[in-house]
């Protein structure tokens, strides 16, 4: 679900989001419009704002863990974690992270790819939300999903500042619900 | 010029809460693993508050952070401070024009990126990553700062590794670290 359906309609500080974002064609490769979101770390208001609308959400929903996709989710991630008080797990790519870790594989277009997790940073009954900048498909997002439940954790919501046109009109990924601040700029 | 807050209080909670895991990446190396800082609400907050409260009255336009790890840190900062947040990157990640900067490993060389325009002429920045070792990111990454016109202010890490004598590759320029590594 986009936040302007979901109590935020005609907030303004959505379309100050949705203006800080930029878009670069033809990036990784011809045919996509990337959809940058380092012009948005850089503008201080809209960052800002966008950090309080997560936090404004999710302050009362009891979350102990915020857990942000590497790396661009490392950048949104950490600051929600801080302003509600819960742990900040970091979800990375094979090798990174020293230690035991369990992982799970996803879907890239052409091959696959590894999403790991430290063992044992994560309790039953921990309840969960998951971050990155922007979802596409949701096959990075469903890895993390089956990451955080395979250790007991509840997953409350799946969260990111872009959905992409895959996922309009979706509430819910993986059987999560999908909360979604803009749609990607043309 | 450059220092470490030995004295405060809260130095103690985020010490005991960093993970050493040996032999990782490879043999030899006692790893510094800050993920276990992040684990403990309290810590955490007091890690960046003790950044924030050195450089809020210093009139800082940019906080640059180091993939990835520096990414975890920066952008609290940044946030607190009312800085821009700028991530440097490995090769290939960021999209549109970069400029980049090569740097010494132990074998071989890597590169560091930056987006053209994201930083201007005397902005005062400030370069943070969760460690300095050698340093020869940090001083790649100052490089990049400095060649597109901007002032480096300081480079804060959480942790330095004294005897890997990183802060004498940081052209004179300071180094703030909460804690130093045995």
């Amino acid at each position: 679900m986009f936040a302007a359906e979901n109590g935020l309609k005609g907030d303004p500080r959505l379309k100050g989001i949705s203006d800080a974002i930029r878009v670069v064609p033809h990036f990784p490769k011809p045919g996509i419009m990337f959809q940058d979101i380092t012009t948005l770390v850089s503008n201080p208001r809209a960052f800002k704002d966008t950090i309080d609308i997560f936090v404004d959400r999710y302050r009362d929903m009891d979350i102990s863990v915020v857990a942000g996709v590497e790396a661009r989710g490392f950048m949104f991630a950490p600051a929600i974690a801080l302003a509600i008080g819960a742990k900040f797990i970091p979800l990375r790519k094979p090798g990174k992270l020293p230690g035991e870790v369990i992982s799970e594989a996803y879907e890239l277009e052409y091959g696959k790819d590894r999403l790991e997790m430290h063992v044992g940073t994560v309790q039953h009954g921990d309840r969960a939300l998951i971050i990155d900048d922007l979802v596409a498909t949701g096959g990075t997002l469903s890895a993390a999903i089956r990451l955080l439940e395979r250790v007991g954790a509840e997953v409350v919501e799946c969260a990111c500042v872009i959905g992409l046109p895959e996922v309009k009109g979706r509430c819910r990924l993986g059987g999560k619900p999908l909360y979604m601040l803009v749609e990607p700029r043309q | 010029m450059s220092s470490c807050k030995e004295d405060d209080p809260r130095i103690d909670g985020i010490q005991s809460r960093i993970r050493v895991v040996p032999n990782f990446p490879k043999p030899g190396i006692m790893f510094q693993d800050i993920t276990t800082v992040l684990l403990d609400p309290r810590a955490f907050k007091d890690t960046i508050d003790l950044f924030v409260e050195r450089y809020k009255s210093k009139n800082i336009t940019v906080v640059a952070g180091i993939e990835a790890r520096g990414f975890i840190f920066g952008p609290p900062i940044a946030l607190a401070i009312g800085a821009k947040f700028v991530p440097l990157r490995k090769p290939k990640k960021l999209p549109g024009k970069v400029i980049r900067e090569e740097y010494d490993l132990e074998y071989g060389s890597d590169c560091l990126e930056m987006h053209v325009g994201a930083v201007e002429p005397e902005e005062r920045a400030l370069v943070v990553d969760d460690l300095i070792a050698t340093g020869g990111t940090l001083c790649a990454a100052m490089n990049l700062l400095e060649r597109a016109g901007a002032e480096v202010v300081e480079c804060a890490c959480v942790i330095e590794i004294p005897d890997l004598k990183g802060r004498d590759r940081l052209n004179g320029k300071p180094l703030f670290v909460l804690v130093e590594s045995q």
